[in-house]
């Protein structure tokens, strides 16, 4: 059927912040389908909150909307827009969740707006549970035995009926939040009352467990003329149990006959069918081990994370495809873009394996509960492509940047048996690194089998790595043996370390050796057809496909897993960085490992390499293409710390020289280059001992900030008040006081800002200051910010731009980078500089318009500021006001103190823009989920030191007409003031007159808690109960009085003055 | 043990030895299927032929006792990129290694699959020779000499005529190298099925008064029987008719289409075809190296029913007068999708509605 001619303008609603569960893959989904949809000559409107996205680029769509997504903000934008139709499936949960909420509020019937792809009632029926239940007995499909409660009493009758173990399913949670298994009745009482409340529909199902099954999942397609197809198969690693984003994933599925296979395909385009999606669905099935039995796990009614990764994995371009088909094309008139000759109608029929690994948040996160279950918490994940299962895993965990990078682990190697055991029985994040442990301590694979359920078929892939380590251990420098455990994935790093040789010693036997990788393209056909996709992994075979072109390239490092510290705003300047290599004439090359992202699509790129991000695997590649040079400036600490790597290679570090890099990087250096020129920054010391950091941190006085050199994110940062908490935080971060000296700095009180600066070595261009509105001490990424600066003298201004061009002229900054200053007594301080893109660089470039990335790409390939039109120093500021606020996913990690401290926690931002500061804060808090009523009440937990700060706050709040609870100390204190108090008891506080402190935020009894309780973060403080309660209950919590007042700036701005005459 | 594959053009590919001690020579073809790869060495249409898999990752559930095509496999040697040391299902009864050992098919792994697919792809299909000993020219003035007998049809077929009882509808399967699929799907169709050998004539035919004919695939060029067309003239006059891959050859040749040699055939079960009446896509199993020619098709004679979107293979013909009609791909799949399984619901349809006219004639 041909395209639809009766629409013209559509609205796409994106899926707003980064959160655990919804990560980047809605960014490259969303910019997939705008795209798509332009291209078939629709006007697009998008909407979204979140301004660190490729998506919400004005070339993505014709009109873009950086709002929050609700049904207000949304409505508005529908009455001003009048858009035709509106495409709700490829935003994530949020963007279907909006698009049924708007469709219940009536602005879609009264607009005559149409909804396009998949009907709301197939997506309801797909997401209620007993719908689904029904329709799966209409169907003849099995489900595991499962009900629909309302009430934990309900839960433990019916898991009395079918029996323990049973799963708890909390109905229209993100990623399983609230979820989990249960063997015991108090286990399933405990879960079902928590997923009850967190559940919208107060309904949580209880299912019985198949815990151990084969979990297999199908990225299937429909189209209006009832065509379906299966693009992708996966199969999890881990059985059913884990979460499918917290598992270890292989595509195709490797332990399958065709007979399990096909029958499972028929199921999945049976319930596709009967659901008449229109788009992209993914369905989970799991399927006994023993026994043809299967059952269905659930069906997504749209894109999601695994379908970008099934579109990674096979070239296959599923949003794109999905947007194409929900304006009435069907798959057999669609192209196939990657062949360029068939039909979008194919099943792709791949020749390699893909390894998919979670990336989880437990490196910062460090009390974090680390059991993995129903409930996800990877923050991203990292995928690797290989031509045997061996290759793909090695490759994929080295793409991970943690600490381990093969298979071998210090931690594992300290376990005991006991310990080792129970690891492989309760699954963590770090399994598989036990996994492999246990089959070099003699385990064998039934023993280890029977622990884990694990198929013998993934567990003797681990195996054979282990034993093809020992067989490189007793065989050194051995050419046969090296070229083996090539084949197999083996770095050059974990190759070196089991020899005890260097690892260029390594890399210089194999090259004399011709043992070198081949690059393989990735063609959705298994080579049966010819195709010129530009997407390439590498393998230790023998054909290259990888042919260099004759034009002069340019490779651009990309920013691998998303994780806490690094998010998506990189990947959006990886992306822009390569339109300017494009645009200034040369071949743009990406690499990088992270399949959710726009990055990695490859029509972005002449060529993209899929692979891990370490020295050697880019050196493969560059030996290969002969860039002209590699820049690094745009991946984030991922790419800046390979810079050296490649330089001492003899690759070309385009942009800021190594050597400068490494002035801005080391600390003496750096002290250096602030003394010669005359600019002011905090005390700070460097060392390397325990009895040196004391010292140190003595002399400068406390309280101090402490920090290992070359941190990302604020990783294992703190501020100390005393020697005793300095004792407690080196005990906790021995490792990185080995690898890396300790930084010892005085804390200064004020204002923190930071400006993201272009420069091409004379003139130096500030787009804009971004103010920060917590105090110093909250990280900055953790922080709120607004643009243009709303307390800041034009003196201060002044000072700011002066050290920003000396410091960027002075560290011979070519391209861009980045400078925190403090505010301290009206004078500007340095705090660091990041010679690199940082994460405001989307922003800022969307508010000011100017395309930072592009900019200073076009400056590292040789332009000058004037060549580009751009005077040096501050930009004019724009007439809007612009907010950014953090978003967190505290709700899905247990055990994660919500306290901010210099320990980045966020995971995304969402921005607020209007004419006022203090309407562009309240759409800020809105985006981020802290709506707050007219009236209300607020719940008071303040540390003893800041009583008197909070007096003016309470004042305020009482004004606008929210009744304040406090604990004893301080109702009594604010009552003396003259305010009107309920005190309510703190936790163990057994008062009958009052009510206690966590029963009313368990009855959701307050809207706002305001806790600045203890930064320490015991998890059985009071002050971290508090937090914890408030996020499990969904209350808006705030942790520092800054927020508290801008909150109270937003919120009053929006009610009326009731003043007495 | 190392192994060597040499092709016809003199590319030499040095692997890993498995399965059988021994060598061979035969055509080198691909297939892109993702599972099944006991089904397709045990599909004997790979008569004679060297099958490459494109996965890289095969033996990874071993050989189970359910999931043969053929009970004595006649393809002639097995290349892949890697086999799996463990193999794991509950319903394996074998390692795929010495499966082939003991139907004496040798493998080479450790090669270049996706290199030895693309050579294939843009030269066509070719002869090769799995050897144990390093090649040299020699080796391959021997292959090059070789002739292979691809077709050889009386190599699969069954010698003597057999049952395969049921008690519904009374069917003859002309047996040209036929997959225990088709026997599985008429089976469950309740079918009384008699597998007649490939020179089975209309005359012997029609004695056993069927209600039904099925023609079944099998290895070469339908030109190579040409008895085997005369037979279906005569059939199809008279029986409602089936016909799949050689048996959808076969049934065109019969009714006037030619077919021809393929670059490097159909072997996979990716491939759409379209339903053209309906618009209906299904993805289908395939195995062939030789097609009908869509401008030898007679249309007052036959109809094309089937294409497939990308290449427009002939893949379905309907007989204008007769109760018959044949595809290209295998409905009975095994390996492969399901999708187009309901044809033989259509063929027992042909069957009842002629029962149904006899009785009320």
């Amino acid at each position: 059927m041909p395209k639809r001619t009766d629409i013209h303008k559509i609205m796409v609603i994106g899926s707003g912040p980064i959160i655990i569960g919804q990560a980047a893959e809605f960014d490259y989904s969303g910019t997939q389908a705008c795209m798509a949809l332009r291209e078939e000559g629709y006007e697009v409107v998008l909407v979204n909150s979140n301004p660190a996205t490729i998506m919400t680029d004005t070339e993505i769509a014709d009109k873009v909307y950086i709002e929050p997504l609700t049904v207000d903000s949304v409505s508005r934008i529908l009455r001003q827009e009048y858009p035709d139709a509106l495409l709700p499936t490829i935003g994530g949960q949020i963007g279907l969740n909006l698009a049924v909420a708007l469709h219940d509020s009536g602005i879609l019937d009264e607009l005559g707006i149409e909804l396009l792809g998949t009907k709301l009632d197939a997506i309801d029926q797909a997401e209620d549970r007993e719908r689904f239940k029904q329709l799966m007995k209409d169907l003849d499909e099995p489900v595991p035995p499962s009900k629909t409660v309302n009430t934990v009493e309900e839960a433990t009758d019916f898991a009395a009926e079918i029996g323990y173990p049973v799963i708890v399913r909390p109905a229209f949670t993100m990623g399983g939040t609230g979820g989990g298994m249960c063997d015991t009745k108090e286990e399933l009482e405990e879960i079902v009352a928590n997923g009850l409340d967190l559940s919208p529909a107060t309904q949580c199902l209880i299912e019985k467990s198949i815990k151990g099954y084969k979990e297999i999942e199908f990225e299937v397609m429909r189209d209006s003329a009832n065509n379906a197809m299966v693009v992708c198969s996966m199969e999890n690693f881990d059985p059913v149990g884990i979460h499918t984003g917290d598992s270890i994933v292989m595509a195709p599925t490797q332990t399958l006959t065709d007979r399990e296979y096909q029958m499972l395909r028929d199921c999945a385009l049976k319930l596709i069918r009967a659901l008449k999606i229109e788009g992209g669905c993914n369905v989970q099935l799991a399927i006994d081990p023993n026994s043809f039995n299967y059952s269905v796990i659930e069906v997504n009614p749209r894109v999601s994370r695994s379908s970008a990764l099934a579109s990674k994995a096979t070239g296959y371009p599923i949003a794109k495809m999905a947007a194409k088909i929900a304006v009435g094309l069907t798959l057999d008139e669609i192209i196939n873009p990657v062949t360029g000759t068939t039909y979008a109608e194919f099943e792709p029929a791949l020749d390699y394996v893909v390894a998919k690994i979670p990336r989880w948040p437990f490196d910062k996160f460090t009390k974090a509960d680390r059991n993995l279950g129903t409930q996800m918490k990877a923050t991203g994940e990292v995928m690797a492509i290989g031509r045997n299962v061996e290759e793909a895993l090695q490759k994929a965990v080295r793409s991970l940047e943690i600490d381990e990078k093969d298979l071998i682990s210090q931690a594992a190697q300290d376990a005991t048996d006991d310990q080792l055991e129970a690891k492989l029985v309760h699954p963590q994040d770090d399994r598989l690194f036990y996994l492999a442990e246990a089959f070099r301590r003699g385990y064998t694979l039934e023993e280890v089998h029977e622990f884990t359920k694990i198929s013998p078929y993934f567990l003797d892939i681990v195996k054979h790595i282990t034993e093809l380590e020992q067989e490189l251990a007793a065989n050194r420098r051995d050419v046969d043996v090296l070229r083996r455990v090539k084949y197999y994935g083996f770095s050059d790093y974990t190759i070196a370390r089991l020899w005890d040789v260097e690892e260029d010693d390594v890399r210089k036997l194999r090259i004399d050796n011709q043992i070198t990788p081949v690059y393989k393209m990735v063609d959705t056909c298994a080579a049966e057809f010819e195709s010129h996709t530009p997407y390439f992994y590498s393998a230790y075979d023998q054909e290259n496909e990888s042919i260099r072109s004759k034009k002069e390239s340019v490779m651009v490092i990309g920013s691998g897993p998303i994780r806490i510290g690094q998010g998506v705003e990189f990947d959006y300047a990886t992306v822009h960085a390569v339109k300017a290599i494009q645009d200034a004439g040369y071949e743009a090359i990406i690499m990088n490992s992270n399949p959710e992202t726009v990055s990695t699509d490859f029509s972005v790129s002449d060529k993209l390499y899929f692979e891990p991000l370490t020295l050697e695997d880019v050196l493969n590649v560059v030996d290969l293409e002969q860039p002209k040079g590699v820049i690094v400036q745009f991946g984030g600490q991922t790419a800046i710390n390979l810079a050296a790597g490649l330089e001492a290679h003899g690759v070309k570090v385009l942009g800021t020289t190594v050597k400068d890099l490494d002035r801005a990087e080391d600390r003496e250096l750096f002290d250096e280059v602030i003394n010669d020129l005359g600019l002011k920054q905090p005390v700070g010391k460097t060392a390397t001992t325990q009895e040196a950091v004391l010292k140190c941190a003595r002399e400068i006085g406390y309280p101090v900030l402490v920090r290992p050199s070359y941190v990302l994110g604020g990783k294992a940062m703190a501020i100390v008040n005393d020697e005793e908490e300095l004792l407690a935080y080196l005990k906790d971060n021995a490792t990185a006081a080995i690898d890396h000296p300790i930084l010892i700095d005085a804390y200064l009180e004020g204002r923190e800002c930071e400006v993201d600066a272009i420069c091409d070595g004379t003139d130096v261009l500030l787009p804009g200051i971004m103010e920060h509105i917590e105090h110093a001490g909250v990280h900055s990424g953790d922080s709120m910010a607004v643009y243009p600066p709303q307390t800041f003298s034009q003196d201060i201004k002044d000072q700011i731009v002066a050290a920003t061009k000396k410091l960027a002229v002075a560290l011979k900054c070519i391209g861009i980078m980045n400078i925190q200053f403090i505010v301290h007594n009206n004078q500007v301080y340095v705090l660091e500089v990041n010679p690199r893109a940082s994460r405001t660089v989307p922003f800022l470039s969307k508010i000011t318009g100017i395309k930072m990335t592009q900019v200073a790409t076009k400056v590292i390939l040789g332009a000058t500021l004037k060549d580009l039109g751009y005077e040096s120093g501050l930009f004019p500021k724009s007439d809007r006001v612009n907010v950014k606020a953090p978003v967190f996913s505290f709700s899905k990690l247990a055990d994660v103190d919500s306290y901010l401290g210099p320990e980045m926690k966020s995971t995304g931002e969402v921005m607020g823009s209007d004419k006022t500061f203090e309407k562009a804060l309240y759409k800020a808090f809105v985006g981020a989920k802290m709506e707050l009523p007219e009236a209300g009440r607020v719940l008071l937990t303040i540390d003893e030191r800041d009583k008197e700060a909070v007096l003016p706050l309470a004042k305020r709040f009482s004004r606008i007409g929210y009744r304040i609870f406090a604990t004893k100390g301080t109702a009594h204190f604010l009552e003396n003031n003259g305010l009107h108090v309920t005190q309510v008891n703190k936790i163990g506080e057994d008062d009958q007159e009052h009510q206690g402190i966590l029963s009313m935020l368990q009855r959701n009894a307050v809207q706002l808690v305001i806790n600045t309780m203890g930064d320490d973060q015991d998890v059985a403080s009071d002050g971290f109960v508090i937090r914890q309660t408030a996020i499990e209950h969904n209350i808006p919590l705030v942790t520092s009085l800054n927020t508290a007042d801008a909150l109270l700036k937003a919120l009053e701005n929006r009610s009326f003055a009731t003043d007495a005459l | 043990m190392k192994r060597y594959l040499v092709l016809e053009d003199g590319t030499v590919f040095t692997g890993e030895a498995f399965g059988a001690v021994g060598e061979c020579t035969g055509e080198v073809v691909f297939n892109t299927g993702m599972t099944g790869y006991q089904e397709s060495v045990t599909d004997q249409s790979y008569a004679n032929q060297i099958l490459t898999f494109t996965n890289p990752l095969i033996g990874n559930y071993g050989v189970n006792l359910d999931d043969y095509e053929s009970i004595e496999p006649s393809c002639c040697g097995v290349v892949c990129r890697e086999l799996a040391r463990v193999s794991s299902s509950w319903r394996k009864q074998d390692t795929f290694d010495h499966f082939l050992k003991q139907m004496d098919i040798p493998g080479i792994k450790g090669i270049d699959t996706r290199m030895l697919t693309k050579i294939i792809r843009s030269h066509g299909t070719m002869k090769g020779r799995i050897t144990n000993v390093a090649p040299d020219k020699h080796t391959l003035d021997q292959l090059k000499a070789t002739v292979i007998n691809v077709g050889i049809i009386e190599q699969v077929t069954t010698s003597k005529p057999y049952p395969n009882p049921g008690s519904k509808r009374n069917v003859v399967l002309v047996d040209y190298g036929l997959k225990h699929s088709m026997l599985r799907e008429l089976g469950k169709r309740g079918c009384n099925t008699i597998v007649l050998p490939a020179t089975a004539t209309a005359e012997e035919i029609l004695r056993l008064n069927p209600d039904g004919v099925l023609l079944s695939n099998g290895p070469g060029d339908p030109e190579d029987i040409p008895a085997a067309a005369a037979m279906v003239r005569e059939v199809e006059k008279h029986i409602p008719l089936m016909g799949i891959c050689m048996g959808h050859q076969v049934f065109a040749l019969a009714n006037g289409a030619k077919t021809f040699k393929m670059k490097f055939g159909h072997r996979g079960f990716n491939h759409p075809v379209r339903e053209i009446a309906t618009g209906r896509i299904m993805f289908t199993s395939q195995n062939h190296g030789y097609a009908v020619d869509p401008d030898s098709v007679d249309p007052d004679e036959l109809i094309i029913t089937h294409q497939e979107i990308n290449d427009h293979t002939v893949e379905g013909l309907r007989h204008r007068k007769y109760p018959a009609f044949s595809v290209q791909f295998h409905p009975d799949a095994a390996p492969g999708p399901h999708d187009a399984v309901d044809l033989f619901d259509d063929f027992m349809q042909l069957i009842d509605e002629r029962k149904e006219a006899h009785r009320n004639a």
